[in-house]
């Protein structure tokens, strides 16, 4: 009976050994350089590109929802600023129309309190003239009647008698 | 790696359920009526095995066909003989293994270009001065161990060949993708390029990633190489007709030679923390006569456990495919083959994802070897 | 008629220890994984990764149970 001292399965093989280590390395040499250098290379560029095109995207996305938020602004500002316009307007107009009614009162009682001077002016001037219409006449009636008086001589000297009489008295 | 569709449906279980009864009828039945054809059956099928019967012969067998040999074998007598390169006390002896026959029993001495030899059992020794009783010129010891001296066997045996050709396919394959990548550059992957682009993606996100983290760059092409040497041997070792067959990665010479690498790469990428880990660990100052010793194996038994993983793991998975078809030839009827088959089909499926599986574990403890030896800051525990 | 070494034995016993563990390992990584999908890959690498550390001890189990079928008698 023999006894094989290792089985064969177990024992590394010298040959197989260095045949197997020249031909990784060679093998580890050449898919290195040709293989997987641009093969990682290209994957990660690819990687990279697709990543900016997401990030690209990403940012116009976000940009355009600023522009929209933007515009948006924007319609509300103009919107704010055409009621505030309306407004304003509105305001003025009621001004000017109450300034136009303060004008025109105040103007009326101007007119009213000059034409009521002119009225009492003029009523005044027409009451002086009246006097001294009145006066004249009066004066004239006087002379009139004092002439009719004073015809006759007795009547003179009875006037100046009497007269005298009061100068006597005093 | 999901298989529970396969085993849920229907068909399945019928078909498993007919080959059982199948088998067991022809059991029962057939084995017993026909036992003189049996034998017939034997020599007519088992042309691998040598002419003698027994358990000893199958588990020759299966041996024989996972170990190396000088020739190619294809189906009957047909075979490719493989040159033979012998490093022998002369210098270097070279001829066509078919040269001197087929006898490798170790009776006949050979002489090839004025070296004498002899072949025993596939392997070249140096002839014995006499005859022995068993008739060969082989001599062993009282321990059993041969005496004969022998040449160093640097062979062109089938599995040199298998590595050969795994070689040059995983070059043109691989080049020719990297020219892809040139050509349609920043376009997207097509044919063999998007096939093999989320394994190659794979290797770089699930493996040098999460182990090497932001060093990985330098590692990817050994890691990278590892992985598709590894996994295109498996599936070759799986194929059981020429080109495949040839059992590489399920052999420990290669294994070894793989674990070796990484255990360069391992101890020349080492840095101080690595070192310091080994040398001068944290423990108290006299606990390093034992921490250190077993902090120097544990150097050397991580590559040796990853040698021993991968070809184990293929040796098992092809022992088992044989050991299920020589189950047709223990047993001695064609009937098994019922049972024999589906198992032997199914084995192979398991085989197919532990050729995978085994690939990634190699690669990703490779990964993981080399990231402990180049962590900045061991962790402290 | 049985012939065998009794490495063998030992291999299927440490398959037997091994087989434990891995069940186990899978086990929990699938309680793992119910628990939090999300970690579901991650849990799969290390599961691989600690699987393979049990599975060698089946496979030194193994070799040197070759080793002894190696001893023809």
């Amino acid at each position: 009976m023999i006894l094989l001292a290792l089985n064969p399965l177990v024992s590394p093989d010298p040959g197989l050994f260095i045949w197997s280590t020249v031909t990784f390395l060679i093998l580890f040499f050449l898919l290195s350089k040709f293989a997987w250098k641009p093969i990682v290379k290209a994957l990660d560029e690819r990687e990279r590109s697709i990543e900016d095109a997401l990030a690209k995207a990403e940012m116009a996305k976000a940009e355009m929802a600023k522009l929209i938020s933007e515009n948006e602004d924007l319609l509300k500002e103009a919107r704010l600023e055409r009621d505030s316009i309306l407004k304003e307007a509105k305001e003025i107009k009621d001004q000017i129309v109450n300034d136009a009614k303060d004008l025109a009162k105040s103007e009326g009682a101007k007119l009213i309190e000059k034409a009521k001077i002119e009225i009492t002016n003029q009523k005044l001037t027409a009451m002086a003239e009246i006097k001294n219409q009145v006066s004249s006449l009066s004066i004239e009636i006087a002379e009139k009647v004092l002439r009719k008086q004073f015809e006759d001589q007795g009547k003179q000297q009875a006037l100046v008698n009497d007269l005298l009489k009061e100068v006597k008295l005093n | 790696m999901d298989l529970s569709h396969i085993f849920n449906s229907k068909k399945f279980v019928n078909i498993s359920f007919y080959a059982v009864l199948f088998s067991v009828w022809s059991f029962s039945a057939y084995s017993q009526e026909h036992k003189a054809a049996d034998n017939e059956h034997l020599s007519a099928t088992a042309e691998h095995a040598e002419p003698a019967e027994g358990d000893e012969d199958i588990s020759q067998m299966i041996l024989h066909h996972i170990a190396d040999s000088h020739e190619w074998h294809f189906f009957g007598n047909v075979s490719i003989p493989l040159p033979v390169i012998l490093l022998t006390d002369n210098g270097l002896v070279t001829f066509l293994s078919n040269k001197f026959g087929h006898n490798d029993h170790g009776t006949e001495i050979i002489d090839a270009s004025g070296t004498k030899l002899v072949n025993y059992h596939g392997k070249f020794y140096y002839p014995s001065k006499v005859k022995s009783a068993d008739g060969t010129y082989i001599s062993h010891d009282s321990q059993g161990e041969l005496i004969n001296g022998k040449p160093l066997d640097i062979s062109i045996t089938k599995n040199v060949v298998s590595l050969l050709i795994s070689a040059i396919v995983l070059l043109i394959v691989f080049i020719g993708i990297a020219n892809a990548y040139k050509k349609r550059e920043g376009k997207a992957p097509k044919g063999l390029q998007s096939i093999l682009e989320p394994i190659i993606l794979f290797v770089r996100d699930d493996i040098a990633k999460p182990q090497l983290g932001h060093k990985y760059k330098g590692f990817m092409p050994y890691l990278l190489t590892i992985f598709f040497f590894v996994w295109l041997n498996n599936l070759m070792g799986l194929v059981p007709f020429f080109p495949g067959g040839a059992n590489l990665s399920g052999n420990i010479a290669v294994t070894m030679m793989l674990a070796l690498c990484t255990f360069i790469l391992t101890t020349v990428n080492g840095n101080k923390n690595y070192w310091g880990h080994v040398f001068t660990p944290h423990v108290p100052w006299w606990l390093y006569p034992l921490i250190i010793p077993v902090e120097i194996i544990g150097l050397f038994t991580k590559p040796i456990a990853l040698m021993i993983r991968l070809f184990a793991n293929i040796t098992a998975g092809h022992i088992l495919v044989l050991s299920l078809i020589s189950l047709i030839f223990i047993l001695k009827s064609v009937f098994v083959a019922g049972v024999a088959i589906p198992f032997v089909l199914f084995i192979s499926v398991i085989e197919l994802v532990v050729g995978f599986i085994q690939a990634f574990i190699f690669t990703i403890l490779s990964a993981l070897f080399i990231s402990m030896a180049i962590e900045e800051k061991y962790a402290e525990h | 008629m049985i012939v065998g070494s009794i490495a063998g034995i030992g291999a299927g016993l440490a398959a037997i220890g091994a087989g434990i563990g891995i069940g186990n390992i899978g086990g929990k990584a699938l309680e793992g994984m119910a628990r939090q999908p999300e970690a579901a890959s991650q849990i799969q690498t290390t599961m691989l990764i600690a699987a393979a550390f049990v599975e060698a001890v089946a496979l030194f189990a193994e070799v040197i149970a070759f080793l002894g079928t190696g001893q023809v008698n």
